[in-house]
């Protein structure tokens, strides 16, 4: 299906232990701009690129993980069409009132077959990039940690990968990218809505709603591995990297909040067209898809969710 | 007073001493030893799940997905989030190993899972 009316994936909201920690963490080594806190508690960041108010919220909580991952539609006429697709795939639909999520307009929330919450939405406030729009620098200078440009995307975990990756095809018209088979049994789906790799991955799971990672885009290789110097320099529980990824080529690296939801800092995949055809891996060569340069499974990365 | 305690793990008679105020997961890593699986080292995880059998220790926040009142009460713990303020006598609560990629299809074909838990809105 050529060209979603759904844009990016525009937000996620994550739980974690102790908030204070997790904003150091987001802020200073991750390096997104904070951008506002509401009065439930919950803090607002984005990458400096991004033009939306906000792309990542926290919000305290007894168990991490991830509460729901939001994403952007061109208007409100889609808005109310997917609604309506939604609804009539089955999916427990609620419309959540604008403003609930400061700077954020209505919401339209909705369950899925593993189990994971998401949310469209049509409309956010403008922050910007600091750069302006008419005759703009390239970059700012006040970046902190690793500076990524945005959040890119997710990778969940869950049990009906079948029924979340139909919903994503014929409900918000994303396109397949790359597949994992066992046999004839999908065990790993990357989607996209854009010219991106992929805007969410999932991978098949014995639970329901797992988290695997929250993903920011770097600009080069050099830039992953400054992260990796900075995951080092704070003694951030690194979990793999920096390495290269067969599935979607990304050169990346992977490590934990503190209250271990994983993150991912990563560059380079390539560009998908909507005429393009998936690329498809078979779990008998799993190693180098994974990680194509030491080729191994690692139990961890594999394992590992909130 | 001195704040390097030994870790003993019962189930297999080894020790280690942990730096002041490291975790015990942490303590461990920096022998470069794997006494315990070791995954997020945030509490969020429970793949590092102990049961502390003598000894005082501080808990740190952890996940109650993994960690309920009664476990807490029975001394169990994830081993990232606990630090040593004595000596400690533990043994390594190994979960089952989820399989790789789940059971097999689903059997429930239904369109959408009912009882998924809500998310936090107010
Ligand atoms: S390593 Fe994840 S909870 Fe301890
Ligand atoms: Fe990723």
């Amino acid at each position: 299906m050529a060209l979603s009316a759904v844009l990016r994936p525009g937000h996620v909201c994550l739980r974690v232990l102790d908030l204070e920690a997790a904003i150091v963490h987001y802020r200073d080594r991750l390096g997104l701009q904070e951008t506002d806190r509401d009065d439930q508690g919950r803090v607002y960041f984005k990458g400096w690129d991004e033009q939306d108010w906000f792309s990542v919220v926290l919000r305290e909580a007894p168990e991490p993980g991830m509460d729901y991952l939001g994403f952007r539609v061109l208007n409100e006429a889609h808005l109310a069409r997917y609604e309506a697709a939604l609804r009539a795939f089955g999916c427990q639909v609620e419309r959540i009132p604008a403003g609930e999520l400061r700077h954020c307009g209505a919401r339209v929330r909705f369950d899925s077959p593993t189990g994971h919450w998401f949310e469209l939405y049509a409309s956010k406030d403008c922050k910007g990039n600091g750069l302006g729009r008419l005759n703009p620098n390239p970059w700012p200078e006040d970046l902190k940690g690793m500076q990524p440009s945005r959040f890119d995307h997710c990778l969940i975990y869950g049990d009906d990968l079948d029924g979340t990756v139909r919903l994503f095809r014929e409900v918000l018209e994303f396109d397949l990218t790359e597949q994992i088979m066992e046999g004839e049994l999908m065990v790993g789906a990357f989607l996209t809505c854009s010219n991106k790799a992929h805007d969410i991955a999932i991978i098949r799971h014995a639970e329901k709603g797992r988290f695997h990672h929250a993903s920011f885009l770097l600009g080069t290789w050099e830039e992953v591995l400054r992260a990796a110097d900075l995951i080092s320099m704070h003694d951030i529980p690194l979990d793999i990297g920096p390495t290269r990824h067969g599935i979607t080529r990304g050169r990346t690296i992977y490590f934990f909040d503190p209250s271990g939801n994983r993150n991912e800092v990563f560059c380079g995949d390539y560009t998908w067209y909507a005429d393009h055809q998936p690329i498809t891996w078979t779990t008998d060569q799993l190693g180098r898809a994974i990680f194509f340069h030491d080729r191994k499974l690692n139990e961890r990365f594999l394992s590992v969710v909130t | 007073m001195d704040t390097h305690f030994e870790v003993l793990i019962e189930d297999t008679a080894e020790r280690f001493i942990c730096q002041p105020n490291d975790s015990v997961l942490k303590g461990m890593e920096r022998l470069s030893r794997c006494d315990i699986p070791v995954g997020c080292r945030g509490g969020g995880c429970g793949v590092c799940k102990v049961q502390v059998i003598h000894g005082q220790y501080l808990r740190r926040r952890m996940s109650r997905a993994h960690i309920g009142d009664a476990e807490a009460a029975a001394g169990i713990g994830l081993a990232c989030c606990l630090v040593p303020l004595s000596h400690l006598t533990l043994r390594v609560v190994r979960a089952p190993c989820a399989p790789l990629f789940g059971a097999r299809r689903p059997q429930n074909s239904a369109p959408v899972s009912p009882g998924s838990p809500r998310p936090h809105k107010e």
